[in-house]
């Protein structure tokens, strides 16, 4: 029974600046289900990555043993002809294509490139069968629910004769109903004898489902521990306990009245109506504070600030915004910027940047009235603005002319942070602002951070990363499913009390 | 990854002095395009390229194109496409022939009314494209298709025309020699006492004073912005790289001025297309809703997240485009002095090209006007170069065709090879 099926020796995965994994070590062995916990960011991903191939032997060190043999993928095809199939967070399922079709998409049922449809067709329902769920294998994709979404994901997963299934984060976007089912549908495969990795950071999952856990932290293996062992207790310290060295600046804040509120907020998802992402949050940032948002990913952080600025996303929208005391009108961006609100987005690549435009035109774009009289731009003016700001957010650039595209990640994330300081709000909403730069430019980041709080403006900063968050903010709010789940004072703050805030939210909401 | 450092400043210079070269090569990339290409045919014509009659018939029958490209190039800045403005030129070309002819309408009234009907149907197109989310191009080409039908529906299959004088003179006319003809040499005369064509040379002088006012313009306005950069403590590019620019200009310009003034001077269609340019450049360099326009086209999330309001911008390229596309109607309408059922076809495809030989990106958030009219004349300079040298209709298609292929993927492999560095 204690046969491994699956080894992976000394990993190591270096980016560009970042070690992602260092000499991580995983064995699983044949029909358990294998847990993989630890912080967003953490490395879970990355490993995964590097077992299926997304990540092609050459590009990592160490050795990946699979049934004893030696393996070194090429590419996704290679470690899926070994039975290795990995279920990604995101789905990748053609939405306006069918069940069938989705199931044997790359792996069609075909002589001579002649698909047999009613093959396919009978393979399609013998599959869902197993998988338990209940639907015509000619519905479209778009059409079920993101819960049966996933089981046809698994679906796609047996028809390739798998023999590891690797599930990342599988319930992170699923009702509680449908969490449970899934989890089920794990344990039923385990009594037919498939292997299975689970990553997760829900607790309570993998205390239910798991026969051994793995944590890893900030790339490397901290331990691996079997069933009996498993506390919340001890996976939470393993999960966190990290050192904390001199990587933030000091400030002595300088508190003072409310300048921004927000009340009874609720907020729906913008595709499923029926559906409430954001149930109700009440919050404020006073002058001089600098506030955090804990939570982790699909809490609804980044949701919730989108909704307050400019309802940029989702529908049915409805709660208070209150600036210095006085209702706020934020329902549009360029109406919220006026109010003295400003959100620097998650994505700066998707949402923050024009990456093929300068600095100096990203810099003013937000507020490019301050820079023109009657609509015509004061050229040297607004030259003057974007090298002031480049200056002071030290941007490393050969001029202000150089295109946002070729910047590091930190110094694209200065040109964001410039842009919003140009518009000159009252209230900063930062979303993610350290996510993907180095050590070095979030020093910078937190610095820039600092200095705002001192000249009196109120920061909301939303990341994943709670030693930051615990390193920056004055006061922590914890969110978790759309609900605040727990507040606390910055130095009373830790990472056990978040998680706990978290766990217990969460069993709340089970209960 | 963040290692990049202040360069020493002893290199800061001479590493300013090689970008700005580097940087006005690709700026004028196009302009010199357009001179090896005016080169090439003035061989293969024998020169006749540059008989100034020929000059001015490449104002005269570039004009309507170079109108609509500076439309399309905020269109395609944006992210968007329009293949309505061949049909739209044509039907409003119609509608302009069916007022002034059919109802005697006052031509001057009767152009503005057409301008405005090309602005609502821009509004219309821009409605459905900027607010109900429809691509551009399935409007667009529904857009083609309905004015297409509505130009034949409207002519009933006959020709209008002509139109009355003052209309006429805008695609026909040239502007007044107020201070009269300069004689540099007497023509001869024939037996009849008559001036024998192309014997002497007299100039219109208007013309040779507009264009040296034009020049000491452009020298005065880059002085000046020049001067400013530098009291502003900014570094501007080398003088000499300076003076030699603006000289190499002011003998382009003076060069064709001369060659208006020995024919009939300068057209009216160019006075106006002369004043929408510098419009469009003003528009695109200086003002904040061409600025918005390139922000949305280079990221329409981020724009929108910036507080521009990018449905209504959108609305509003497509109203300019409508009128534009109006106007090149009546150019071209008043050019062949009646609007016929074919009148507009096919011209959607050389403003298009114009727009992405002058180095637009299809994927939105790049262009320039003076790229666009560039674009504009290469192709036109390539028609009349080529059917001067009796080229046929279907190789000039297809020599066309892989100008238009080979321009955007020189302009791509350009880009690609500077991101890279």
């Amino acid at each position: 029974m204690t046969e491994t099926i699956l080894e992976m020796r000394d990993i190591t995965k270096v980016f560009p600046g970042v070690k992602a994994l260092s000499n991580v070590n995983l064995d699983v062995r044949k029909g358990e289900i294998h847990a993989i916990v630890g912080e967003n960011g953490a490395g879970k991903s990355t490993l995964m990555k590097v077992l299926s191939g997304v990540y092609p032997f050459g590009s990592y060190t160490g050795d990946i043993y699979f049934d004893g043999k030696e393996c070194r993928f090429g590419g996704i095809h290679d470690s899926e002809r070994l039975g290795i199939v990995i279920i990604h967070q995101e789905l990748a399922l053609v939405p306006l294509l069918s069940i069938t079709e989705n199931i044997f998409l790359g792996n069609e049922q075909a002589h001579f490139g002649i698909i047999d449809w009613n093959k396919a067709r009978r393979r399609a329902s013998e599959l869902l069968r197993q998988v338990g769920l209940r639907e015509d294998p000619d519905t479209l994709i778009t059409n079920i629910g993101t819960g049966k979404q996933q089981l046809v994901e698994i679906a796609k997963a047996l028809s390739k004769d798998v023999r590891l299934l690797i599930l990342d984060e599988p319930t992170a976007s699923l009702s509680e109903k449908d969490s449970h089912a899934l989890l089920d549908l794990l344990l039923e495969f385990k009594r037919q004898g498939m292997t299975s990795i689970l990553i997760s950071h829900k607790l309570n999952e993998v205390k239910k489902v798991a026969d051994r856990v793995t944590v890893i932290r900030d790339g490397q293996t901290i331990e691996t521990m079997d069933k009996e062992d498993v506390t919340e207790d001890r996976i939470i310290t393993s999960m966190v306990g990290r050192s904390m060295e001199n990587r933030y600046p000091a400030r002595t804040p300088k508190i003072g009245e409310t300048i921004f509120e927000v009340k009874n907020w609720v907020v729906h998802h913008p595709l499923h109506p029926e559906r409430q992402v954001i149930k109700g949050i009440d919050l404020n940032v006073r002058k001089g504070e600098v506030v955090g948002i804990a939570g982790l990913m699909g809490a609804g952080r980044t949701e919730f600030a989108m909704s307050v600025f400019g309802r940029t996303y989702g529908t049915g929208i409805s709660g208070e915004v209150f600036l210095h005391g006085k209702p706020a009108d934020t329902s549009t961006v360029g109406k919220a910027v006026e109010s003295g609100l400003a959100y620097a987005t998650e994505d700066r690549k998707v949402y923050g940047l024009n990456l093929i435009d300068h600095i100096k035109h990203n810099v003013t774009i937000a507020n490019l009235p301050a820079v023109s009289r009657t609509g015509v731009i004061d050229d040297m003016g607004e030259l003057k603005v974007a090298n002031d700001y480049r200056k002071r957010t030290n941007i490393r650039s050969s001029s202000v002319y150089q295109i946002t595209g070729n910047l590091s990640g930190g110094n694209q994330q200065k040109v964001v942070l410039s842009k919003w300081l140009f518009a000159n709000p009252d209230v900063l909403i930062l979303d993610e602002p350290t996510r993907g730069i180095d050590v070095g430019a979030k020093y910078e980041i937190y610095t820039i951070i600092n200095k705002l709080a001192e000249e009196g403006k109120g920061i909301l900063v939303i990341s994943s990363e709670m030693p930051e968050l615990l390193g920056i903010c004055d006061r922590i709010y914890v969110l978790n499913e759309g609900r605040i789940v727990g507040e606390m004072a910055g130095h009373e703050a830790s990472q056990e009390k978040i998680m706990r805030a978290i766990v217990r939210g969460e069993e709340r909401a089970a209960s | 990854m963040s290692t990049e450092t202040a360069a020493p400043i002893v290199n800061a210079a001479k590493a300013s002095a090689r970008d700005a070269l580097k940087e006005n090569l690709r700026q004028y990339g196009l302009v010199l395009a357009l001179l090896a290409i005016m080169v090439f045919f003035w061989f293969t014509t024998s020169g006749v390229l540059f008989f100034p009659v020929n000059l001015t018939n490449i104002v005269l029958q570039n004009s309507y194109i170079v109108v609509m490209a500076l439309g399309m190039l905020l269109v395609i800045v944006a992210g968007h496409i329009d293949l309505s403005v061949g049909s739209v030129a044509g039907f409003v070309g119609a509608v302009a022939a069916v007022l002034m002819v059919d109802y005697g309408i006052n031509a001057f009234l009767a152009a503005i009314i057409c301008i405005a009907v090309g602005g609502i149907i821009g509004g219309a197109q821009g409605y459905f494209i900027a607010y109900m989310k429809i691509p551009s191009f399935i409007v667009t080409l529904a857009g083609m298709l309905i004015f297409k039908g509505l130009l034949l529906w409207l002519l009933g299959g006959r020709s209008v025309g002509p139109f009355p004088t003052e209309f006429q003179l805008l695609s026909a006319g040239f502007i007044p020699d107020v201070i009269g003809p300069w004689t540099l040499v007497a023509p001869k005369l024939n037996d009849a006492g008559n001036a024998i064509p192309n014997s002497g040379l007299v100039l219109h002088s208007t013309t040779l004073v507009i264009g040296v006012l034009i020049v000491l313009a452009m020298l005065y306005f880059a002085l000046s912005s020049r001067r400013s950069r530098e009291s502003h403590g900014y570094e501007a590019e080398p003088f000499a790289l300076f003076v030699a620019k603006n000289l190499v200009i002011a003998a382009i310009v003076m060069f064709l001025m001369y060659k208006f003034a020995s024919y009939k001077g300068l057209p009216n269609v160019l006075i106006v297309m002369g004043i929408l340019v510098a419009m469009f450049v003003f528009i695109t360099k200086r003002m904040t809703f061409g600025r918005r326009i390139f922000a949305m086209g280079g990221n329409v999330k981020a724009a929108a997240l910036s507080g521009i309001k990018t449905e209504r911008l959108t609305f509003l390229i497509f109203v300019i485009m409508g009128m534009l596309a109006a106007l090149a109607g009546l150019i071209y309408a008043a050019r062949l002095n009646q609007a016929t059922p074919k009148a507009g076809a096919g011209m959607e495809l050389d403003v298009i090209a114009a727009v992405f030989v002058g180095g637009a990106s299809a994927m939105g958030g790049v262009g320039e006007v003076a790229g666009a009219v560039i674009g504009a004349f290469i192709m036109g300079v390539m028609n009349n170069g080529m059917g001067i040298m009796g080229i046929n209709i279907d190789w000039q298609q297809v020599i066309k065709g892989l100008v238009l292929l080979g321009a955007v993927a020189f302009d791509l492999y350009n880009k690609k090879k500077a991101i890279g560095s």
